[in-house]
């Protein structure tokens, strides 16, 4: 088309109501992670209730725990853990994978085959039990969860980064760039990255919704964030008990964990066309 | 009677993807008698495949025919339901395909899938089809054609391939054929055979046809009336001898004037004494690919021991048909693909093998530029951004100069500056070929590899990049490696004409020694196949036909 795209439009993502409904989702979570010690209505560790699996109250907005502990306010700081360690690993995680996958294309050769079985055997291993086996050797910390995921998802994202990039490295502009003498650092940047951009950020949000149920698994076994804290898998594990009677307290964090994976899907599926279909 | 086919005020719409709809044929009108070819010609774009589809009723995804009617003997295809348009598919319209390679499964026979047509509307048995599929073999000069229809279609070659999906379109004899491009991917001595089947086929069953093409050489041999379009409308229609001869659009005219470019002003060539070096020299290169066997030889040898020299402010042109390594000798040459043996000297010095190995100086004084620039421009990247890569990578421009630099260079290649924010995509085949020919500039080259960069583009416009090709050679002083497969354009431009055949440089000559008695028979042969405006040219050629076996590797 001969008419020029105007500045507005090139700027102006937008959003279909099923992406804007997940991605308004995702940021009352994030909110809520950030500012969780100043909504809390109760501290996360006291007993604030005598009976216990109590039901919803106007003092207790969503019941209370096995211990009589206040979940509504557990499950806003437990929003914390369950969303900064998925991101913090899903960031690393894809950080890693892309660019090993990156360079792995534009390489090739030895590069690209020791790299890729590696990663591969890496992949072989159930990830449930490599994380148990690692967590329950190592000792639970935030920093040992959060390494743990990523180098679990690491392989997955390099696979997807590599398969892509592969295809973008057989262009003519490619070519180009190479016999201009650019070195590895430009091509992955500026020739490769913009193209893959769309896949590798839907890929990014499964990622992270993958990371977010593998470390509520975690916790569910006992081997995530350490009480009294806890994320939202280690609240449901906690409150197991409580399931028989209907307790609101395995329910609520139940529903918490699927508001948040569902709505990235939703986010993710329904990326604005710009981003989306950049590499087309 | 009723005409075959008549088209009366046919306008179809197209939607984009911003949800706009665009009117791409704005009203056609034509007419073709029994018998009749008539040829569809016109620029990429100009709507002659969008018309040739709908005489079958159909369009491609997204269009849609929003008025007039197409009647295919006497019955309206517009108006009919979807299952009475494919009941009229293969029995009345039939469509041979631009590339047959694609067009046939690779997972069934060949003689399967011709007589697919009858099996599929029940028009005779099996053995019958069968019989009736060899007689069509025969008249299709194929070879073997009792048993060729028990191959499979990776078993023949691309030329057989093409008359093997006219076969298929004539099985259900149809009352009319389309025939959309049919050997614009075939190469020139191989086109031959194919038109002269075609034409054989089409007059002795008496059916009309429909023959869309861009090149007008083509259609001249083979129709009685051209239609000529531009932009969804008809330009001109007459007789093929009236179209060629005595044009009355001035678009004809114009299309006429490009196809013979006035052949280029040689440069004397340096007297031998003062002989000046070479500002390139290739010595006896082999490169291959493959997996490299015990003897060092590659496991397909595309190149065999070539030398050539270039001088300094002249064109050299490479010409040969497909898998005659031709483009591995650019590889070689720009150092994508290492020789196995052989020296590539730049200004009498030698270049490593690998242009990882080579100074960045050197790599900037060499530039190659590609056939597609599709795929040659970072579908992520703006125009200026291309364009500046270069300008900062060996000159180390920034910030306003570089800026400065973009603007002259796109004004050297006739872009317009306000370019400079769009994105590939949002640019035409035209100009992105000169995007590309900008930031080859950018570099400052002496020397710049043209690998058939104007193989894609419109007549009209291939011979514009090759004026603004000799116009920035007059200006900067620019040697030339121009390859391509077709000879109007290496004369266009080239003082010097290589001719490859099957890996090796059969000989070198200026371009005025071509088809020179004197020259190598297969420089004869390529010379002689290419395709002259004359529509009487392709019954007159006669050709050794010792000589094609010879050279037709197929």
């Amino acid at each position: 088309m001969a008419s020029s795209v105007p500045l507005a439009g090139k700027f102006g993502y937008r959003f279909d109501t099923v992406g804007m409904i997940g991605l308004v989702i995702i940021l009352f979570w994030a909110v809520v992670a950030i500012f969780a010690p100043l909504l809390t209505p109760y501290p996360v560790g006291d007993i604030v209730d005598f009976d216990y699996f109590g039901p919803v109250s106007s003092k207790f907005w969503m019941g209370t725990d096995y211990l009589g502990r206040d979940i509504f306010s557990r499950i806003l700081m437990g929003a914390r853990y369950t969303v900064g360690i998925s991101l913090g690993a899903v960031t690393i995680a894809c950080f890693i994978g892309v660019t090993l996958g990156m360079t792995a294309a534009v390489i090739g050769g030895w590069y690209d085959r020791v790299l890729s079985r590696f990663l591969d055997a890496l992949t072989s291993i159930p990830s449930m039990m490599f994380g148990l086996v690692l967590v329950a050797a190592v000792g639970s910390s935030i920093p040992v969860l959060i390494l743990t995921l990523a180098v679990i998802y690491t392989p997955g994202s390099y696979r997807f980064a590599r398969a892509l990039a592969v295809n973008v490295n057989t262009m003519d502009f490619i070519t180009v760039a190479r016999v201009r003498g650019e070195g590895i650092g430009y091509l992955i940047r500026t020739e490769i990255l913009p193209n893959i951009l769309g896949p590798v950020l839907a890929d990014f949000g499964l990622r992270f919704v993958f990371i977010v149920l593998l470390l509520s698994g975690l916790s569910f076994l006992g081997l995530g964030v350490q009480p009294p804290y806890a994320d939202w898998g280690a609240l449901v594990r906690e409150n197991i008990g409580g399931l028989p009677f209907g307790a609101p307290a395995v329910i609520f964090p139940s529903i918490a964990i699927a508001t948040l994976t569902i709505s990235v899907n939703l986010l993710i599926d329904n990326l604005p066309r710009k981003i989306r279909d950049r590499s087309e | 009677m009723v005409n075959p086919v008549e088209i009366r005020d046919l306008k179809v719409e197209a939607k984009t993807d911003a949800g706009r709809t665009v009117e791409i044929i704005l009203g056609v009108s034509f007419d073709i008698a029994e018998g009749e070819i008539l040829a569809l010609i016109g620029e990429s774009g100009s709507g002659k495949t969008t018309i040739a589809l709908t005489l079958m009723g159909h369009t491609r995804a997204g269009c849609r025919i929003s008025g007039g009617s197409v009647s295919i003997a006497g019955r309206d295809v517009v108006q009919m339901s979807e299952k009475q348009r494919s009941s009229i598919r293969g029995t009345e319209v039939a469509y041979v395909p631009q590339s047959a390679a694609a067009a046939f499964n690779p997972a069934h026979t060949i003689m399967e899938q011709v007589i697919e047509v009858t099996r599929i509307h029940k028009l005779m048995p099996p053995k019958a089809a069968r019989a009736k599929a060899v007689g069509l073999f025969k008249a299709l000069a194929l070879p073997d054609p009792e048993n060729i229809g028990a191959r499979y279609p990776h078993q023949v070659s691309g030329g057989q391939l093409q008359r093997l999906s006219a076969a298929m379109a004539l099985i259900g004899d149809p009352g009319l054929i389309i025939f959309d491009e049919p050997t614009t991917a075939l190469d020139v001595t191989t086109q031959i055979e194919v038109l002269r089947a075609f034409k054989s086929v089409m007059k002795k069953g008496g059916t009309a046809g429909v023959y869309v093409s861009h090149d007008l050489a083509v259609v001249a041999q083979i129709a009685d009336r051209i239609v000529v379009l531009k932009g969804g409308e008809v330009q001109e229609v007459g007789e093929t001898a009236q179209i060629l001869g005595a044009p009355q659009h001035p678009y004809t005219k114009q299309l006429l004037a490009a196809f013979e470019p006035a052949p280029h002003a040689a440069r004397p060539q340096a007297k031998e004494e003062e002989a000046p070096k070479p500002v390139l020299e290739v010595r006896d290169a082999v490169a291959g690919y493959g997996r490299i066997g015990a003897d060092g030889i590659p496991a397909i040898v595309a190149l065999r021991s070539v030398s050539l020299k270039l001088e300094r402010g002249r064109n050299l042109g490479i010409i040969g048909e497909s898998g005659c390594g031709k483009s591995t000798l650019a590889r070689v040459i720009a150092g994508i693909l290492p020789p196995i043996s052989g020296r590539v000297l730049l200004d009498g010095k030698e270049l490593a093998a690998k242009a990882r190995q080579r100074s960045r100086e050197e790599l900037r004084r060499l530039q190659i530029v590609f056939q597609l620039a599709d795929t040659a421009l970072n579908p992520a990247n703006s125009v200026g951004d291309i364009v500046g890569r270069p300008l900062t990578f060996y000159h180390g421009k920034k910030g306003r100069e570089r800026e400065a630099q973009i603007d002259k260079l796109l004004d050297m290649v006739h872009l317009s500056r306000s370019l400079k924010h769009r994105l590939p995509s949002e640019l035409s085949g035209g100009q992105k070929q000169r995007v590309n020919l900008a930031r080859a500039l950018a570099a400052e080259p002496e020397l710049v590899i043209c690998d058939e960069i104007t193989s894609a583009l419109d007549t009209v416009v291939a011979a514009a990049i090759i004026s603004l090709l000799k116009e920035l050679q007059r200006e900067l002083d620019l040697s030339y490696i121009f390859i391509s497969h077709d000879l109007s354009t290496v004369k266009a431009i080239c003082d010097e004409i290589a001719v490859m055949y099957a890996g090796e440089k059969i000989e070198q000559m200026p371009p005025s020694f071509m088809g020179n008695p004197q020259s190598h028979p297969y420089s004869r042969l390529l010379h002689a196949s290419m395709p002259k405006l004359d529509p009487n040219w392709l019954d007159k050629l006669e050709q050794d036909e010792e000589l094609v076996r010879n050279f037709s590797n197929r």
